[in-house]
């Protein structure tokens, strides 16, 4: 197989080229990638949504001067929408063509012509490896895929190359960078672990979360982005439902900036805390463990009792007040 | 180097870690393009390419740290070009006491400080006035809130003269690290510290949201610490007696195959993240109606009309879409006193099974039987969920002693009519009568209505119908019985299905 000229010398490089992508790596991300684009291995990248783990795999892209290729996985993808598919359209009309023009044409001579390249349809897996110019491929959320289709993917990742019955194997031009990312919905194979080199991005710590809010949001004061960072550490920190993601928290900090705020306290907070989370429940939650108890707020909206109250959805079912009630229904 | 890693490897395979050859040699191809001099890239690299799953990283990082601290990383892999010093010059905590190690034979900065100068240090250092941005940055979470030297020193400092103080470590006693730990903090008085500064520096802020930050980075860097002093009394337990021995002493059960029944509090909140998944997994699994069937049915109207367009011939099929099932699951546990440990995750799934899908609905029994769907409503926490179904739910009617007939002709009585076709049917539970009447034939209707029954024993297999167990009486009518005593087995459960 080709050798592909690694895009990065070290992962300190990985690391700036990363930064001048606008992706604020860490050691261990940018260690990773430096590895990955040595070994010519695959990188599986797992964690929380909303981490920048697609955005990783973008930016490394751009860092490199490569192309993205991307197969975005779901439920029900199949060999011919993730590797390749005959144009049998076009085929059709070739066979048409040919009674109509009347080419007198043997069906070998006529198999041969419509099972060639130009019916053929490459799809994302197949154009990464005939791919000339280097290119990094991402393959977002293959945990949605079945373990089926994830069968296919090993043989692409391991050999980069694709058997296509009526071409014959169709060998990479080149290794290129290949990114996973998985939700973790569910357990890969070992086949496939085994395959990749595994890096699991975790919510940024609030140092690295304050940085990227510095470099995404222009004109935010220090300070704040400080306490934005410690805010959103502390929401993670409790039970939710939802965990801000990153880009929630821009979206927050942004926000904030435009609001004209320098520096966060309690009720800012609250006022805005629906920018953060998404739940009922969760912004319930954060307020009270948050923001402080109900006595500190005024009589009027003691929402922050002990016992949650918010039994908004009734799920078809009745409120199990006790066995009586249940008794009741029947 | 080879001869470390292999000894390394082979650590981790003792510990549970699923190591393939493949992935030994793609550790040392991806050494060979590492600093070698950087220890946290050798973690880095080691970490990527042997561990595929995160909840083993704790694991790994802990024999990783017996194997490769203890001597100074250079030395350890046999390289000349990196002399120790420059493992020093790094960033990183445990690099840089690994160096100061040798520093400490040396006399360098070894003198004593008086048990008062130590804690007043440890304030200062929860305190966090220090310069910010010179220890810091810990593998872990968090440990990145730290300013650095309180006193100069830094937390490796800090916990090298702590452990020098108060562990009262001798050379040849057979006991675990945990002892130190135990023995430092309590002289060290880190809870109190902590609570005390945490409430003085929530008594300064402005408002509540400030004070419970202060409170919080307070605690996150005694939690810091914490671990700084348990890392720097494995070092020296290592120097002492060696990492094969040392990794022996601290193996532990990975996540996955800890018991239910025996877990301890920090494995339980491990369970229960690992919990979220494996319950979606679980739900669309139970979901699912047939495997590989990714169309509906031929779909003949819109084919032929279809069709029009090449002339009558019906170049593309069409399907109907196909019909997706709504996974209706509803839950029987048991929460009596013989299961009790298992209940906690029981109740755990059902939380987890219940934020994830609306048509979940949970009950619970130990002699009388309860909805309790109502306490894991989306805005409830899972501890006071359980808290409140232990509390509130009327799942006693006798004795609190479970009998599981009564519970099941009860929930027959009550609840059958809502167990449809399409209902999931998930008991959860032992199946320890106590001798009462098993009333087999309440679970065979229920059984007989639903789609799909399961029951998931918290027992051992061969304990299984001895004694008052009656579970022989009731596996005839379910799908399938399990044993369910960790998580590899629930997800071997989940993966069954379908």
């Amino acid at each position: 197989m080709p050798v592909r000229s690694p895009f990065f010398t070290s992962a300190a490089d990985v690391r700036a080229a990363l930064a001048g992508a606008s992706y604020l790596a860490d050691d261990q991300i940018a260690g990773v990638v430096h590895l990955a684009d040595r070994l010519g291995k695959p990188v599986l990248v797992e964690g929380p949504a909303g981490t920048g783990k697609t955005e990783l795999a973008k930016a490394t892209a751009r860092a490199a001067g490569a192309r993205l290729i991307r197969l975005q996985c779901y439920e029900g993808l199949d060999e011919a929408k993730a590797l390749y598919e005959w144009d049998y359209k076009k085929q059709l009309l070739r066979i048409q063509a040919a009674r109509v023009g009347g080419e007198p044409r043997s069906w070998e001579e006529m198999e041969e012509d419509i099972f060639s390249e130009p019916f053929l349809l490459t799809r994302p897996l197949l154009e990464a490896i005939r791919a000339t110019e280097p290119v990094v491929l991402l393959v977002d959320e293959v945990d949605r895929l079945e373990v089926e289709t994830e069968a296919l993917l090993l043989e692409v990742l391991a050999e980069f190359q694709v058997s296509i019955p009526e071409l014959g194997t169709l060998e990479a031009a080149q290794v290129p960078m290949v990114f996973l990312t998985s939700n973790d919905t569910r357990e890969l194979s070992e086949a496939l672990k085994r395959r990749c080199l595994f890096c699991y991005v975790d919510y940024p710590t609030p140092e690295r979360e304050r940085a990227i809010v510095l470099a995404r949001i222009p004109g935010i004061a220090e300070r704040l982005a400080d306490q934005v960072a410690q805010v959103v550490a502390a929401l993670r920190g409790l039970e939710l439902r939802k965990e801000p993601s990153i880009s929630e928290t821009l979206d927050w900090a942004a926000a904030l900036v435009l609001a004209g705020v320098d520096e966060m306290d309690a009720e800012r907070t609250r006022e805005s805390l629906h920018i953060l989370l998404k739940y009922r429940s969760d912004i319930e939650l954060a307020e009270r463990r948050l923001l402080g108890d109900a006595e500190r707020r005024g009589p009027g909206q003691q929402r922050g009792a002990p016992q949650p109250t918010g039994r908004t959805e009734p799920q078809g079912a009745t409120l199990p007040t006790g066995a009586s009630e249940g008794g009741s229904r029947r | 180097m080879l001869a470390t890693v292999e000894d390394f490897v082979a650590e981790l395979r003792r510990a549970g870690l699923p190591v393939s050859l493949t992935e030994s040699l793609d550790a040392l191809a991806a050494l060979t393009v590492t600093d070698l001099g950087s220890r946290r890239a050798v973690h880095g690299a080691l970490a990527a390419t042997l561990v595929k799953e995160q909840g083993h990283r704790p694991i790994f990082d802990t024999i990783f740290d017996l194997y490769f601290s203890s001597r100074g990383l250079a030395a350890t892999l046999g390289t000349e070009e990196a002399p120790v010093g420059a493992v020093g010059g790094e960033r990183d905590p445990d690099g840089g006491s690994a160096a100061a190690g040798e520093a400490r034979g040396g006399g360098v900065d070894g003198e004593a400080m008086s048990p008062e100068a130590l804690r007043d240090a440890v304030r200062r250092l929860l305190a966090g006035d220090a310069p910010s941005g010179t220890g810091g940055a810990s593998t872990g979470p968090g440990g990145g809130v730290l300013g650095g030297g309180a006193t100069g020193l830094g937390l490796a400092g800090l916990a090298r003269r702590a452990v020098d103080a108060f562990a009262g470590m001798e050379p040849g006693r057979p006991v675990g690290g945990t002892y130190y730990l135990y023995r430092t903090l309590r002289q060290l008085h880190l809870d109190a510290l902590a609570e005390e500064e945490g409430a003085r520096a929530a008594a300064t802020a402005p408002d509540a949201l400030r004070a419970s930050l202060a409170r919080r980075a307070v605690r996150d860097r005694a939690a810091a610490l914490t671990a700084e002093l348990e890392a720097e009394i494995r070092r020296r337990l290592v120097a002492e007696r060696g990492p094969e021995a040392l990794a022996r002493a601290l193996r532990r059960p990975l996540p996955e195959d800890v018991d239910f029944m025996h877990a301890t509090r920090e494995e339980m909140a491990e369970i229960a993240r690992a919990l979220r998944p494996l319950s979606l997994r679980l739900a669309t699994r139970l979901a699912r109606r047939r495997r590989h069937r990714h169309r509906g049915a031929l779909d003949f109207r819109a084919t032929i009309r279809r069709s029009l367009a090449a002339g009558g011939v019906p170049l593309e099929p069409r399907f109907r879409r196909p019909h997706v099932a709504k996974p209706e699951i509803v839950v029987l546990a048991d929460v009596s006193g013989s299961v009790a440990a298992f209940a906690r995750f029981t109740l755990l799934l059902v939380y987890a099974l219940s934020t994830q899908f609306s048509k979940v609905r949970s009950f619970a029994f130990i002699d009388a039987v309860d909805e309790v769907t109502g306490y894991f409503d989306r805005s409830a926490e899972p501890a006071a969920a359980l808290a409140r179904v232990q509390a509130e739910a009327n799942v006693v009617a006798l004795d609190g002693h479970s009998d599981y007939g009564r519970a099941l002709v009860a929930f027959w009585a009550r609840y059958g009519t809502e167990v449809g076709p399409k209902t999931s049917l998930l008991v959860l539970g032992d199946a320890r009568s106590n001798y009462h009447a098993p009333e087999a034939w309440a679970l065979e209707a229920l059984a007989a209505r639903a789609r799909h029954t399961f029951w998931l024993n918290p027992e051992p297999r061969v304990y299984w119908n001895s004694g008052d167990s009656v579970l022989g009486a009731y596996a005839p009518a379910c799908d399938g019985v399990h044993e369910c005593r960790n998580l590899r087995q629930l997800a071997r459960f989940v993966d069954e299905l379908a």
